[in-house]
């Protein structure tokens, strides 16, 4: 099907371009004729960038299938412009079994909507005691691996590990945190937490434990993306640890670019999440760091919840958001407040994550497999349970409203979605 | 419109009445606000033994439900055994009743009263309740969206107002 | 910012969750209002017929038996129905959520809804959720708040100081896993308390503890100096369990409070305890049992306290 998308502001932050042109598609991928096409979009007064790369969101599947499914998040995906999501191994079973990936793969090949890039577990059950298969896992499918939100308190497994993925040049992401630093806390430990009376998780509990980690990395050379950044203490060190020349690379999720622990106000479950919201100089130093390229990029870190895992006292609330949808708002919102050209921002979630996963996309270069979004960057919308597609209807930002509506979302050629 | 009658000179007249219904039983219960000025000068000029006993009817009232709590209730103070006591409440105005019938219902859950005598300075009429009051200053016509209140001046002289009924 | 919750759109008192967030003059309301109750206890009938007819339910999910007890006889003093309900032991244990719990017995006809829990903020979950006519007071949540304990302490310093302004009120003990030492602390700098001052080993005090508007001490003597009143928090054993403190001998050596220690606050200096008391650990016998000690004058005050919070709350 040959596609004609014209009239659009055309912006590829792979290769710096942002001006008025047209955009042709033809055998799924981007091309360079143009000529008449079965469908033209007309996208004057809309950007047509390439579809977002989401490197974290929970498909809830297998396993949770009572928070979300495949069905659900996958339409959340494309309604966000989301053409390609990563997403963590944390399902029950965990995804360290290549059957289990193959499986996933194949669920989320057939809804025919975003790409999905698992992420394999770095040890067997993520208990952190034995290694994967992580050859055979990548074999698979699986593009890096990781140990979701558990955290992996033996560091002789964690260096192992590290070394065994660089093995076979394979990337390890983890989440720095101290797992007894952090035991029982669900805030982070500051005013806020002290007034509320709920136990505080220390911005020392990430920069300790990334201390160790970027140690292990100078020892091993091993490839590691740090997950969820939470602390401007985290910030100095990854950039330290980028100039030193390290192979590291790191994430924020859009919560914790625009939110902070004062977020919670009167014990809102629907800001309990992990890592904690921090305080607000946390927060200003993530939000510049993504701009200077310390943080390479923002992600959703979606995670559905059932609304009864919600409705329950701050600390017995599960943890997590629904964000999938919001990722492309939050990050126009984020730009906008740092002033940054609308190239440069998009990059965060285009080609910069395609970058940091290893994989291809995230551009709009001639040949290229043809993913796209088109959205209308001044229509705002007032974000409500009823309006969100994914089955979680629990995010922070309920009530808030955000510009950035998308009209289509298209992948390998084929439009999956539009408003 | 009629001016309102002395404060002062039905004090006089009421201390009058009163004076020979005294005796060795005799206790005195005012009202706030109004009713405890009134009864401070009645309880010092009768020459009354029992000290004088004071009372907000704040858990007694009958509005509750529609009102609430009034905002800054007093404290009911009775320095005396209620039980075999003749009674004297006190209080400025009489109007629907209910105030006196909440200081009957408070006053006997401190004990059991030989009885009790209901002394007001005025009289406005009104009345919601079968209640009356055995010694009274004045009848008082009151024009309506308008409250009858005793005010006291710096100087202890009391005097009868009328005021806007701001609760109406 | 959402709205305080615990007031209506009148900005009267409809739920009482924590002393932070209320205004001076709400505090004061509940005071004086319990200061007519005090003369309540006094008389022959100990009741007043304002609640009579209303439903109270003692919703208690940490077990207590004080606070409990003192709840329902504030309750019965004001005529109402008290209805105790030990959750820990009945359907929570079956798994059923809270705010099932509460639409259950909502479905019952209650008016008020005492809650303590071991969660922080789970009163407020709860009051988001009750209807219009239902009122939530919360009798103590996880470490967050014990605002009645709050006000029954700030009641009794102006029992016996009168003028809160003209004060240095001293908190001794584990003030991190306090509820009842954030509450008063609110409510003293609320009223205007020139000097707050907390005494504590660094492992008990949490973060950013100053910004509550509290001198640090460590020094037990040099926190106790000139102090008007000394609030005494007890220890729970657990803290021995989690790394905070060695030992109770060595509490009690350092932060336990003695007639030695006592006499470098003011001579007319008054020692309270939220109870119940750790003889030995954080409080000597002496002390507690002393000219000094106002810890059974609390309990009083605390009847007529709850008297005055519940009456208020249910009128709005």
């Amino acid at each position: 099907m040959k596609l004609h998308i014209k009239n659009g502001r055309v912006v590829d932050p792979a290769s710096a371009k942002d001006g008025v042109g047209d955009l042709f598609i033809s055998d799924g991928k981007i091309s360079s004729e143009s000529g008449k096409a079965d469908r033209v979009i007309d996208a004057k007064g809309l950007v047509v960038a390439p579809g977002l790369i989401d490197v974290c969101a929970r498909l809830r599947e297998p396993g949770f299938e009572y928070k979300a499914r495949l069905e659900s998040e996958m339409e959340a995906a494309v309604a966000g412009g989301v053409t390609s999501l990563a997403c963590p191994p944390d399902t029950d079973p965990p995804l360290d079994e290549p059957g289990l990936v193959d499986m996933l793969r194949r669920r989320a090949k057939a809804l025919e909507r975003a790409r999905v890039y698992p992420m394999g577990a770095l040890t067997v059950k993520l208990k952190g005691e034995r290694l994967t298969e992580m050859a055979e896992l990548a074999q698979a499918g699986c593009v890096a691996f990781s140990q979701a939100n558990i955290p992996l308190a033996d560091t002789q497994v964690l260096w192992r590990a590290l070394q065994y993925a660089s093995t076979f040049g394979l990337a390890t992401w983890l989440r720095a945190e101290d797992p007894w630093l952090a035991r029982g806390g669900v805030a982070h430990d500051g005013e806020i937490a002290t007034r509320l009376g709920l136990p505080g998780i220390p911005a020392f509990a990430e920069t300790v434990a990334l201390g160790g980690m970027l140690e292990l990395v100078r020892a091993t050379r091993a490839r590691l993306h740090v997950c969820r950044l939470s602390t401007a203490g985290a910030v100095e060190m990854m950039r330290a640890a980028k100039k030193e020349g390290l192979p590291v690379t790191c994430d924020v999720s859009v919560h914790h670019l625009h939110l902070c622990d004062m977020d919670l106000g009167y014990f809102d479950a629907n800001c309990r999440l992990e890592p904690p919201l921090r305080g607000q100089r946390d927060r200003d130093a993530l939000a510049r760091a993504l701009a200077d390229g310390t943080i390479d990029v923002v992600c959703s870190d979606h995670t559905p919840v059932d609304d009864d895992a919600k409705h329950l006292p701050f600390a017995e609330a599960e943890p997590g958001a629904t964000a999938l949808e919001l990722l492309l708002p939050l990050t126009l919102k984020w730009a906008e407040a740092q002033k940054l050209p609308l190239a440069k921002a998009l990059a965060r979630v285009t080609c910069d994550a395609a970058r940091v996963l290893g994989v291809k996309g995230g551009t709009l270069a001639s040949g290229v497999p043809a993913d796209i979004v088109v959205f209308d960057p001044g229509a705002a919308q007032r974000i409500t349970p009823q309006a969100l597609r994914s089955q979680g209807r629990n995010t922070p930002f309920i009530g808030h409203e955000l510009a950035g509506r998308v009209r289509y979302t298209i992948v390998e050629g084929k439009v999956v979605h539009e408003a | 419109m009629k001016t309102l009658p002395e404060a002062e000179k039905l004090c006089q007249q009421l201390v009058k009445e009163l004076k020979p219904r005294v005796g060795p039983k005799t206790a005195m219960v005012g009202l706030y606000t109004g009713g405890v000025w009134l009864a401070e000068r009645l309880h010092k000029e009768l020459g009354i033994a029992a000290p004088l006993g004071t009372m907000d009817i704040a858990f007694y009232r009958d509005d509750y439900a529609a009102r609430g709590l009034k905002h800054d209730p007093k404290r009911t103070k009775i320095p005396f055994d209620v039980n075999g006591a003749e009674l004297l409440l006190v209080d400025d105005v009489l109007y629907s009743g209910r105030t006196v019938r909440a200081a009957m219902n408070e006053l006997f859950d401190y004990g059991r009263p030989a009885s009790v005598t209901l002394v007001v300075l005025a009289d406005r009429g009104g009345r919601q309740l079968p209640i009356c009051a055995q010694h009274c200053g004045a009848r008082v016509d009151v024009p309506p969206g308008m409250r009858l209140t005793l005010k006291r001046e710096d100087s202890g002289k009391l005097a009868l107002a009328l005021e806007t009924d701001r609760a109406a | 910012m959402q709205r305080n919750p615990q007031l209506n759109d009148k900005g009267a008192l409809t739920h009482l969750l924590s002393i932070e967030g209320l205004p001076r003059e709400i505090l004061l309301q509940i005071l004086d209002t319990a200061e007519s109750f005090a003369g309540v206890t006094e008389r022959e009938v100990k009741k007043v017929p304002l609640l009579r007819g209303k439903s109270v339910f003692n919703l208690f999910f940490e077990a207590s038996t004080r606070t409990r007890t003192t709840f329902e006889i504030a309750a019965k003093r004001l005529s109402a129905d008290v209805i105790n309900l030990n959750i820990a032991l009945s359907s929570q244990t079956k798994g059923e959520s809270l705010l099932d719990t509460v639409a259950n017995l909502s479905a019952m006809q209650a008016d008020i809804f005492v809650v303590r829990h071991a969660a922080s903020g789970a009163p407020f979950l709860i009051a988001r959720h009750v209807k219009p006519h239902e009122h939530v007071v919360n009798a103590g949540d996880g470490r967050h708040a014990h605002p009645t304990q709050g006000l029954l302490d700030l009641f009794t310093i102006r029992h016996y100081k009168k003028d809160f302004t003209r004060l240095t009120v001293a908190v001794v003990g584990d003030v991190l896993h306090s509820r009842v030492a954030r509450s008063l602390i609110h409510g003293l700098t609320t009223l205007g308390v020139p000097e707050v001052r907390v005494i504590a080993p660094q492992t008990l005090l949490p973060a950013g503890v100053e910004a509550l508007g509290v001198k640090v001490f460590h020094d037990m003597r040099r926190g106790l100096r000139d102090c008007d009143v000394v609030v005494m928090l007890r220890l729970q054993s657990e803290r021995m369990k989690g790394a905070l403190l060695p030992s109770e001998q060595e509490y009690f050596k350092h932060y336990g409070l003695n007639l030695d220690k006592l006499a470098l606050a003011k001579p007319d200096a008054i020692v309270m305890h939220p109870g119940p008391m750790n003889r030995g650990v954080e409080i000597d016998s002496s002390v507690a049992d002393g000219p000094h000690s106002v810890i059974l004058p609390q309990v009083t005050f605390g009847i007529a306290v709850r008297m005055a919070v519940m009456s208020i709350v249910a009128g709005n």
